[in-house]
């Protein structure tokens, strides 16, 4: 079911869209990686960030995800500021609490999965949910088999991540942060790290969560099938400024900037 | 100088009894004081609390930098013109456990820094607390890594527990050095003392070995 953008439940995202990238710049010393970008992104869209490495698009997922601090400007999500707070009127600093608060609404996975090592599949899937959401360890297990179920992974759940694929380590961290029920998923190249012949049952996992739930997601990817079939809106990024944009019929059927032309065709020749 | 069986007999349970109930339990004090203070102090560095951690740091160097006997001496013998008055055993445990407590911190730094950053930038993403990042992510991790390292120091502090011979704590180096001077014989006392060491120091540091090979491996 898709999240109507008029909600009035999610009065705040009305006026404004979910998420809202404001003159953002991030540099890193004398590199500036992104510059002054706006981005407009609507609740329960999809939105596939491509272009070439080193193009920020994954930068934008890690600022969204709290993991790289913002040099300027504003990240707004659901109608409240990412990296800041209100004092009185005037938005300051956030601190650890407000990100602490902002984060439980985002989930990400990440291109090489990041499992804790120590802990069970099952405890993977369920550590966040009572640690940071206070759920019932009962609740969370019950949640964390259903997850497991639905990425084909029940019964690998006593397993520890080494003894699993790639393909299947990346699908428990799929089911990790969708455990936390994050209204916004961010996918950083979740498939460059698997052999070619794993790729497929990740995709098809994400496939049917992109299909089946209004949850916001923005991808940074290299499989073009992948971002053809998902997305609402595909981004084109080069150096830190997005170079087109639009339905990813339009970018990858008649793209109209000569980077994407020339991005596109290096891509997919292979 | 002939070794003369009959008088090593009569000394070696002696010995032997100063060594596990004086000379081990020491070290295993003074282990736990090394691995939770030290725990303590790696935390703080890590953190990099203003003031707090750099002033821990200093310490740590301090500490490092200075011997053992000469930190005995000052806690057993100055301390006490201020008034803190501590027992020779007390004296001995807080010292070794102190001085190790630096060590281990190292130890425990390298074992925090050996954590791959995405394991950290996952712990982010599930937006879970300080306090379970630390107990349920980082440090389980961590031991496995620095466990063989702590025990070298540990085998290694067994051995600078007769220094505590300089403030009159009883352990088996103290002992033969007594029997010694009451019998005019050292070459039995002297030399089952360091039979007992390396009856000690020579498996314990294999296990390490075996324990390092298993742990890299597992």
């Amino acid at each position: 079911m898709k999240q109507l953008k008029d909600d009035p439940v999610n009065g705040a995202s009305t006026d404004r869209p979910f998420i809202h990238f404001d003159k953002v710049v991030k540099r890193y010393g004398e590199l500036t990686v992104l510059d002054h970008l706006d981005i407009d992104i609507a609740a329960g869209e999809k939105v596939t960030l491509i272009g070439p490495s080193g193009s920020g698009k994954t930068t934008i997922l890690r600022l969204l995800m709290t993991l790289e601090s913002l040099t300027e400007g504003y990240i707004w999500v659901d109608g409240k500021p990412l990296w800041h707070k209100y004092n009185g009127t005037e938005l300051v600093p956030a601190d650890q609490k407000h990100l602490r608060e902002m984060r439980k609404q985002i989930g990400m996975v990440f291109q090489h999965f990041n499992l804790f090592p120590n802990m069970t599949v099952l405890q993977n899937v369920i550590e966040a949910p009572i640690r940071s959401l206070g759920q019932s360890r009962d609740l969370a297990v019950a949640r964390a088999k259903e997850l497991l179920n639905h990425v084909g992974l029940s019964a690998k759940e006593d397993a520890h991540p080494n003894q699993l694929s790639g393909g299947q380590q990346q699908r428990v961290a799929i089911a990790r942060a969708l455990a936390m029920s994050p209204r916004v998923l961010l996918l950083d190249e979740v498939t460059s790290a698997l052999d070619p012949e794993l790729v497929a049952g990740v995709l098809a996992v994400l496939r049917e969560l992109a299909e089946t739930t209004d949850i916001t997601m923005l991808c940074v990817t290299h499989e073009m099938g992948f971002a053809r079939d998902v997305s609402d809106r595909v981004m084109m990024f080069d150096k830190g400024q997005i170079v087109e944009e639009g339905p990813p019929r339009q970018i990858f059927e008649a793209p109209e900037h000569d980077r994407t032309k020339g991005f596109l065709s290096a891509v997919l020749a292979h | 100088m002939i070794w003369d069986w009959q008088f090593a007999r009569e000394i070696f349970p002696i010995l032997l009894r100063a060594f596990l109930q004086v000379s081990l339990v020491i070290t295993v004090l003074a282990t736990l004081l090394a691995a939770a203070l030290g725990l303590v102090m790696a935390v703080i560095r890590y953190s990099k609390v203003p003031v707090v951690s750099p002033t821990t740091s200093g310490f740590l160097q301090f500490i490092r930098a200075t011997p053992i006997p000469v930190q005995l001496f000052f806690v057993f013998y100055v301390l006490p013109d201020i008034g803190v008055l501590i027992s020779a055993v007390v004296t001995g445990v807080l010292v070794l456990g102190i001085h190790y407590a630096s060590y281990f911190a190292e130890v425990y730094r390298g074992g925090i820094e050996s954590i791959p950053k995405g394991q950290w930038e996952a712990c982010t993403a599930l937006s879970l607390p300080v306090r379970t990042i630390w107990q349920r992510v980082v440090l389980p991790q961590a031991v496995r890594k620095i466990l063989p390292s702590l025990g070298n120091y540990v085998i290694s502090m067994a051995k600078e527990v007769p220094f505590l011979l300089f403030i009159s704590v009883p352990e088996m180096v103290a002992q033969a050095k007594d029997i010694g001077g009451a019998s005019f014989r050292y070459l039995e006392p002297f030399t089952i003392c360091g039979v007992i060491y390396l009856a000690f120091s020579y498996p314990a540091s294999v296990l390490m070995r075996k324990l390092e090979i298993r742990l890299e491996t597992a």
